[in-house]
């Protein structure tokens, strides 16, 4: 056991995996040799080889649309887009093959690969470094998409990921990629993709997040509790399949719901897990529900990013509106 | 200093038999009759299938439905060069690749009448469920062959797709992996001239498709697409390349397509009667069965025998087709995950009481 951070694990989990399987490959732009742009794939090309590190031609919808033929024959890709931000062109593989491919065959082939990408903002990247467009993801059935918030969970997910039989997009928060360490075991271990995680209980409201946003969360959940509020964080993980159980039973206990993503609002998942608790426990709320999310603007360049991103902050004066219900 | 050209390229042209059906002797390397009987009978099954199919869609029997008529040269020329284990990933107008693959015709009707099973190919015959939207589909066959290589299998991968394809992104990118790559591929395209109703000069400023194949670093060829001997010695030498490694090929067959784009489209809003006509009379099957009959392999007798047959197999796929049973409504929701997932499961178990509720087996 080791305290390590998100990309330290992420490269564990990989590296442990091709060890497993030698039908794990991965491709990408940058991965071989420089260990990709993060240094997420760092040292693997020397472990497993070219043949197995593959660095591709600057090409994102060749990179997916090859992992989709690649996991069709046998193999199971582990694909790398650099950005989040360059993954639209790509987005027609994703949906129209990646998706589908089993659906349109009546189950003969499968798709089962993984793209992995970091996401979001606050890292000072340039102008398309900094999306997070995961509902564009989770609207389209067929797809798995998974989001870590920490170390320990990234390295159980992705496992989880890799031997999913599904296409899996997995998404590493980029702003938090060095910045939190926790125990992760050597052990192979996965964490089941479709669960939620209660990371504190609390009496008074539901905070849900994901990803870098669960930890403004759990600040908030913090600074809560002295102003006498016990606050109840939920870590969503998977944000498709949803968890909707652990949200609704939070709910039903809580009767107060927040819901933080960094994503812009409209058509947010935040909006989706408004409907869910508003069709099936609006007998148990106290107030309506309130979204904390970035705005539906285009994410500003990094002078501007913290404006944009939620914080404890707006978490809080979200916490107080609900509370005085 | 003066300009010196550091690369020089060429094109190379292959005809076999001309119009005449008259074979060029440097380049016909003689067949056995049975062979090219074969070659007949495979057309002659396509042309009947297609032309079933096009009565079946205006009787209301049938979907829309893309027609092959014109393109059985390209197309049973190119999918017999194959071997068994090789895999085919078509476009959507490639039914007589799929018919001398062996998939059963039954299947081809169901998918064009809007009947996903349709699609559930039999796998042993390594040729992928049809791809609708155009050229996605060639970084699909790029990577079955990427991963058939660090397999060790020694397999080809054959993609079809068509002129319009070569104008997308998705052409160049599956492209420059093949040729990043050294893969395994031969790429057919079937130069048919339009891209419903946007000619070849509108698809490209360049004199060929073929030559785009240089620009990635592998060799590009352009055939006679309604010459089924230029077609099978082109694929027959590219698949051999790559099979012992040579890397990509590309092959532009140069074809017309005599039918509209689909059943839902009408081509004489576009294109001049009189190019449709010259272009019939170069008929493929026609081409070679001249040439059978002046090699004393084709009487009117057998031309009726193999018609006839081809029309018997055809209407018994009809019959297959059509009795097949309705699919259980909970049959959209059983694919999409390997699993259902618990939201899906739900959507499915409230539908299918909706329909209990109803009783009346409607939606």
């Amino acid at each position: 056991m080791a305290r390590l951070n998100i990309v330290q694990s992420v490269n564990m989990a990989l590296r442990q995996e091709m060890s497993r399987n030698p039908d794990v490959v991965l491709l990408g732009e940058d991965i071989g040799r420089d260990g990709g742009v993060f240094r997420v794939t760092e040292g693997l090309i020397d472990a497993f080889g070219e043949d197995r590190v593959v660095d591709t031609p600057l090409s994102e919808s060749g990179i997916v649309g090859m992992s989709i033929g690649m996991a069709a024959y046998g193999l199971i890709p582990v694909a790398e887009i650099q950005f989040m931000g360059f993954l639209y062109g790509a987005m027609e593989q994703l949906i129209s093959h990646a998706s589908r491919i089993r659906t349109r065959s009546r189950g003969r082939y499968h798709c089962p690969m993984v793209l992995r990408m970091p996401y979001g903002t606050g890292i000072h990247a340039p102008e398309h470094h900094s999306e997070s467009t995961e509902a564009m993801l989770v609207h389209t059935p067929g797809l798995k998409v998974v989001v870590p918030s920490g170390p320990h969970d990234a390295k159980g997910l992705l496992i989880a990921a890799i031997r999913d039989p599904d296409p899996v997009v997995f998404l590493e928060p980029a702003k938090i990629y060095r910045a939190i360490k926790e125990e992760v075991p050597d052990e192979n271990y996965a964490i089941p993709l479709g669960s939620a995680q209660c990371v504190r209980t609390g009496e008074d409201v539901t905070l849900i997040g994901w990803g870098a946003m669960l930890h403004p969360a759990i600040e908030a959940a913090d600074r809560a509790l002295a102003e006498g509020v016990s606050a109840e964080v939920i870590d969503l993980r998977t944000l498709s399949p949803m968890d909707s159980e652990s949200i609704l039973a939070s709910v039903r206990k809580t009767g107060r719901i927040v819901v933080v993503h960094e994503a812009p609002r409209t058509a947010g998942l935040g909006g989706e897990i408004a409907a869910l608790v508003a069709e099936r426990a609006l007998e148990f709320l106290k107030a309506p529900v309130r979204r904390v999310t970035g705005f539906d603007v285009p994410v500003p360049l990094p002078k501007m990013e913290l404006d944009y991103l939620p914080n404890s902050d707006r978490i809080m004066h979200a916490i107080r509106q609900v509370m005085e219900s | 200093m003066p300009k010196e050209p550091i690369e020089k390229f060429s094109v190379p042209w292959l005809q076999i038999l001309n119009e005449e059906g008259r074979p060029d002797p440097a380049l016909y390397q003689p067949l056995e009759p049975k062979e090219i009987q074969f070659l007949y009978e495979a057309m002659t099954l396509s042309r009947v299938f297609d032309e079933k199919a096009l009565i079946l869609q205006r009787e209301g029997r049938l979907g829309t439905y893309a027609p092959v008529r014109g393109q059985e040269a390209t197309q049973i020329g190119s999918a017999l060069a194959f071997g068994p284990t090789d895999w085919i990933f078509p476009a959507f107008r490639e039914m007589g690749v799929a018919i001398v693959r062996g998939i059963p015709m039954r299947m081809l009707f169901q998918y064009w009448s809007g009947d996903e099973r349709g699609n559930d190919l039999p796998t042993n015959r390594h040729y992928f469920p049809i791809a609708i939207p155009v050229a996605t589909h060639i970084p699909h066959a790029v990577g079955a062959a990427w991963a058939a290589k660090y397999r060790k299998d020694p397999i080809v991968v054959g993609i079809y797709f068509g002129d319009g394809a070569t104008s997308k992104g998705d052409f160049h990118e599956g492209m420059n992996m093949a040729g990043v790559f050294h893969l395994p591929v031969v790429l057919i395209c079937q130069n048919n001239q339009w891209a419903i109703s946007v000619p070849i000069r509108r698809q490209t400023a360049a004199q060929t498709l073929a030559q785009k194949a240089l620009a990635y670093g592998f060799e590009g060829i352009r055939v006679d697409g309604n010459d089924i001997l230029a077609v099978y010695r082109a694929a027959k030498d590219a698949i051999e390349k790559a099979r012992s490694g040579g890397g990509p090929t590309l092959i532009e067959c140069l074809t017309y397509r005599i039918g509209d784009h689909t059943t839902a489209d009408d081509a004489s809003r576009y294109r001049k009667e009189e190019t449709l006509r010259a272009w019939i009379a170069k008929d493929p099957i026609e081409r070679l069965r001249k040439f059978m009959e002046a090699q004393k392999f084709w009487t009117p007798e057998y031309g009726e025998r193999v018609r006839a047959e081809a029309e018997r197999r055809v209407e018994e796929s009809v019959k297959e087709y059509e009795s097949q049973p309705a699919p259980d409504p909970s049959d959209i929701f059983r694919y999409t995950y390997y699993d259902l997932t618990p939201p899906l499961r739900e959507q499915m178990d409230g539908f299918l009481n909706y329909l209990k509720d109803r009783g009346d087996g409607k939606v």
